[in-house]
């Protein structure tokens, strides 16, 4: 009767697991592979395998907190099916009343990042600031240093690891390929085009 | 109603619309003084004081403005006009549809990333940092309202009245020292000037002072002081009148 329990507690792989499981529970922001394997002292190899059995247990329908590839790392969140007890727990204010400037201003940081707001305005036409400021605060974009005139260049914006958190991307590589996205540059020409005989005839 | 005619009040101008549009075409004018939603505002005023809409009018008006707010557009952002100037229509055209399919995709990133986020919605995990940064409480020093009121009290008081009392001092003439220290002169070689002056007014302590640099001057004394402050040591010169009186009798004796 001992023998499969002992089995278990002696299982190293397992025992791996139980430690990830803990580094897991004790941070808020994800861990990547590299930070697990440093912390637990084993080799990201084995440490890959662990998260994966430990990714099977935690899983959606099995149990209430799921393990995550999110954010170029792993971490633990609540299962859906839970979402709405969690939603009368506590609000998420990063998602609340971002406007379509901010979403705009996301999406150019996102793609464009690291970049400075008169980038930034001059894509939107418009004074970013105030946007910018916003998704500054909800914690979304955060400085990544001056612009490539030096000290004295205009502060540059890139994504933190909420922002990917928030929409749920493993890395920055998920979002659509700008190429997809929109109208090309021809099929704007011709319309400039069209518009413009209109407006001499 | 005639647009033309419009009469305007304005910071930078006032007259006839006309004469407006005339003096910026000239260039003597320069449109970005001019206030255009103040323009636009007469024209309703004007409009409003009417029972019928006068269309013709409107549509007149409608197309000065806009030529006005063009040219006052382009007046205020002359780098873009330099940017956009060398370039050909052809070219031109070419930029403005990159910069609006760019502008495009962009918004159809941020569509997408909406309906991301809408999806995502129930997503939950554990925040670390507060998303919402908390704003640094600001720690004042323990406040006392009186210590204010009292400092604002110091300032509210009458600042004393200036003293113009050294304006009608009398002081008396150098002479009259002169007169005193040769008159000593004659019956001591050597006397301490604090001494003398001591019991004095500080005006005629000066003009005691005056007359002691105008004996010097005339060679008649040396000065001498031991240390800064301490008392000045006044003695007859050799060649002073009364030392050569002295000399005198003694080789008149010696004689």
């Amino acid at each position: 009767m001992e023998a499969p329990l002992r089995l278990v507690v002696a299982n190293p792989l397992d025992r791996l697991a139980r430690t990830l499981e803990a580094l897991l529970v004790v941070t808020s922001a994800p861990l990547s592979l590299d930070e697990l394997s440093a912390a637990a002292a084993e080799d990201s190899e084995r440490v890959e395998t662990a998260l994966r059995l430990l990714a099977e247990r935690y899983s959606e329908g099995r149990s209430g907190i799921v393990l995550e590839r999110v954010a170029g790392g792993w971490a633990f969140r609540a299962s859906r099916d839970a979402a709405d007890a969690c939603a009368r727990l506590f609000e998420r204010p990063v998602q609340r009343g971002l406007s379509q400037a901010g979403m705009e201003t996301l999406a150019i940081v996102a793609y464009l990042g690291p970049c400075t707001r008169p980038e930034i305005a001059r894509i939107r036409g418009v004074a970013a600031d105030s946007a910018v400021a916003g998704l500054v605060e909800r914690g979304l974009i955060t400085e990544a240093g001056r612009g490539s005139d030096g000290a004295g260049g205009a502060v540059r914006y890139r994504v933190t690891a909420l922002f990917e958190r928030v929409f749920g991307l493993e890395s920055l590589s998920q979002l659509p390929r700008l190429d997809d996205l929109g109208e090309d540059v021809d099929a704007i020409r011709e319309r400039l085009h069209a518009v413009a005989a209109q407006r001499t005839a | 109603m005639i647009v033309r005619e419009l009469e305007l009040d304005l910071d930078a101008f006032e007259g006839p619309f006309d004469l407006l549009l005339t003096l910026v075409l000239k260039e003597e004018l320069d449109l970005a003084d001019v206030d255009v939603a103040g323009i636009v505002l007469r024209f309703v005023e004007r409009l409003a004081e009417r029972d019928e809409l006068d269309l013709e009018a409107c549509g007149e008006f409608l197309v000065l403005v806009a030529a006005l707010l063009e040219l006052k557009a382009r007046g205020l952002f002359p780098e873009e006009e330099a940017e956009l100037a060398d370039l050909e229509p052809e070219e031109a055209a070419e930029e403005l549809a990159r910069r609006l399919a760019e502008y495009r995709r962009m918004k159809e990133a941020a569509l997408w990333l909406r309906e991301r986020l809408a999806d995502e919605r129930d997503r939950f995990f554990r925040l670390g940092p507060a998303p919402l940064a908390p704003q640094p409480e600001r720690k004042l020093a323990p406040q006392d309202p009186e210590g204010l009121a009292q400092v604002l009290r110091l300032l509210a008081v009458a600042p004393p009245q200036v003293s113009l009392a050294h304006m009608t001092l009398h002081f008396p003439p150098v002479a009259q020292f002169l007169e005193r220290f040769r008159a000593l002169l004659r019956r001591r070689s050597i006397f301490d000037f604090d001494q003398e002056i001591d019991g004095l007014t500080r005006q005629e302590q000066a003009v005691a002072f005056l007359a002691l640099l105008e004996l010097r001057r005339a060679n008649q004394i040396t000065i001498s002081q031991a240390a800064p402050f301490a008392p000045i040591r006044i003695a007859r010169t050799e060649e002073s009148g009364a030392s050569d009186e002295r000399t005198t009798a003694w080789k008149l004796r010696s004689a």
